[in-house]
């Protein structure tokens, strides 16, 4: 195991447009999905850790894909497993954890963090693992990482991890730089003021209300389809936990965070955890489930020039991104079966789609294609899977769901229209890591 | 409405100074005579540290866009909740932000596109900070 796991090089990145088609599109493949239990916060149980939870994902990928763990050569993760859930001050990690699990430097390791060290050392039958790296953030970023590097055959079995852990209290609300009587730093500029993480997404919402001449109630049918898209999930945390489907009435009367967004247009923090196995189209003839191939990655790095990123940065910046996705896989809006672009918070995905230009959607399209059918019966599915707002926060939902949708075992789920391409990515139309899959090599 | 205090850096300590002095000044680039807010080492555009200066700007500017807050973290703001954190776009430069709870202006009344000045709000620790009041 390498003494230290590094992030992955800028250069992996496809941040810019007019790179040609990817060199290794249709040259790796997604073949298995691993999911563990979910749960709305963490009952102090070792083996209910995020640790715990993210060694069951890799053993139910690896199971998922017919591949035993010494074929294994490649661990491609995200170390961070939440982002406004610490640990408090002070307080003690229970004994059982420590003793549970071997431990590396930090104790947090498992419970609020997951290294690779950490995930190798408890994770005792993969033997073989000779390339390891970070993609920071989201299982979108480690999925480009993932891909980039089977590509270059650094390794040809690898798998990819995010997991996700939640405790008591509130993201966010009244901890660290917010509890105090002074602000130091950018957040100067930003959070001093009161604002909450969805803030710039209400406030562009707003924008694109007045811009457009559409209303907020336009945007109910997209979480309506999204949570039920999201109870046909059985790995979702709605779907284990409250089975209950949203109406048009619930989302109008949710109570406000930052107007126009309310608790419906944020996204659930969960604990869960998913990985998959990524592997050459060579290999993935042996194994279990059929390849899903994927076709391209782009990242976007906006600078934005100011304090937030405006309406029209975010327009112009999901569109680039759709652009540099669409020509590094050969392919245009209209080759796509579905989409899966994030969605916690759930008007990001306004943005995400009028991007695309999905089923020919322009900029201020969006709300009016919402009431129309975006169901999975019909010929335009929006989100599938249901994202996060379906079935909790995670950021993962819409991959592991493409990888399904493309192999047929999508279940109830499974879309109308035959799944062949599909996008998915996140978090921010501003500001994030894409993938287009396909059911061929392109 | 009580605000968290600014504890100015190297950085942006003439920005906090300016504002004491009941002053709006802006980071400026000499070079591509260009404003950038926050306050940067270097020009985002040139990459230089050496040109950059600060300028002393209107204080008029407009609303760009807003959202109303019922649920902020900052523990001092929340017993003034619902209240507006408004988006303000500089006169000199449309493409400079800073945000602004709109003093004088009703919650979720906020009205679009319409003029604003600046004054400036004393904190709990005397450092003052940019406000901004509908005009016109």
């Amino acid at each position: 195991m390498p003494t230290k796991v590094p992030n992955a090089p800028e250069s992996w990145y496809r941040t810019r447009e007019g790179l040609g088609i990817w060199p290794h599109r249709g040259k790796v493949a997604a073949v298995g999905v691993g999911l563990s239990p979910t749960a709305r916060r963490w009952d102090g149980r070792p083996e209910t850790s995020v640790g715990a939870w993210s060694i069951l994902a890799l053993r139910k990928a690896m199971e998922d894909a017919g591949v035993s763990p010494d074929q294994v050569d490649g661990l491609v993760m995200a170390q961070d497993t939440a982002t406004g859930s610490p640990w408090p001050p002070g307080k003690p990690v229970p004994e059982d954890f420590l003793t549970t699990f071997q431990p590396t430097d930090d104790p947090l390791d498992g419970l609020t963090r997951l290294s690779a060290e950490w995930i190798l050392q408890n994770t005792p039958e993969l033997t073989n693992v000779k390339f390891t790296m970070y993609g920071p953030g989201c299982m979108s970023n480690a999925i480009v990482v993932a891909a980039q590097a089977v590509g270059e055959g650094l390794t040809d079995t690898c798998l990819v991890l995010k997991g996700w852990h939640n405790l008591e209290g509130r993201y966010y609300v009244g901890q660290g730089a917010a509890a105090e009587d002074t602000i130091a730093g950018r957040a100067k500029w930003t959070t001093g003021w009161g604002t909450v993480a969805c803030y710039p997404t209400a406030m562009h919402f707003e924008a694109y209300c007045r811009k457009y001449g559409v209303t907020r109630d336009m945007h109910a049918p997209f979480v309506v389809n999204s949570r039920k898209n999201g109870l046909l999930f059985p790995e979702g945390f709605y779907a284990q936990h409250r089975p209950e489907p949203l109406t048009v009435e619930d989302y109008l009367s949710a109570r406000w965070i930052a107007k126009p967004a309310s608790l419906l247009d944020n996204d659930l923090p969960i604990c869960v955890s998913a990985a998959y196995l990524f592997t050459t189209p060579e290999r993935a003839r042996d194994m279990k489930q059929k390849p899903v191939y994927i076709l391209n990655h782009a990242s976007d790095r906006i600078k934005i020039r100011s304090v937030m990123p405006t309406l029209e940065e975010t327009e112009e910046c999901a569109a680039s991104n759709a652009r540099k996705l669409y020509e590094g896989a050969g392919i245009t809006a209209n080759d796509l079966s579905f989409e899966g672009m994030y969605d916690g918070f759930g008007q990001f995905h306004v943005f995400h789609l009028e991007g695309l230009g999905f089923r020919g959607v322009k900029r201020g399209d969006a709300l009016h294609f919402f009431q129309t059918d975006i169901s999975i019966e019909g010929w335009n599915p929006v989100s599938p899977s249901g994202g996060n707002i379906g079935s909790g926060r995670t950021r993962f939902w819409h991959h592991t769901d493409a990888i399904q949708q493309i192999q047929g075992r999508a279940g109830k789920r499974q879309i109308w229209r035959k799944a062949e391409v599909g996008v998915t990515g996140g978090p921010f139309p501003y500001g994030g890591n894409f993938t287009v899959w396909g059911a061929t090599p392109g | 409405m009580p605000k968290q205090s600014p504890i100015p850096d190297e950085l942006d300590r003439p920005f906090w100074a300016a504002c004491n002095e009941g002053r709006l000044v802006i980071q400026h680039c000499t070079r591509c005579d260009r404003l950038q807010h926050p306050p940067e080492p270097t020009c985002a555009q040139c990459g230089s540290a050496d040109n950059l200066e600060w300028r002393q700007v209107s204080g008029r500017g407009r609303i760009y866009s807003y959202a109303v807050m019922y649920d902020t973290p900052v523990t001092v703001l929340q017993a003034d909740q619902p209240f507006n954190i408004v988006v303000i776009t500089l006169e000199e430069d449309p493409g400079i932000q800073m945000l602004s709870h709109l003093p004088g202006t009703t919650v979720d009344q906020v009205p679009w596109g319409a003029s604003v000045q600046v004054e400036f709000e004393t904190t709990p620790n005397g450092q003052k900070v940019p406000e901004w009041r509908v005009v016109g």
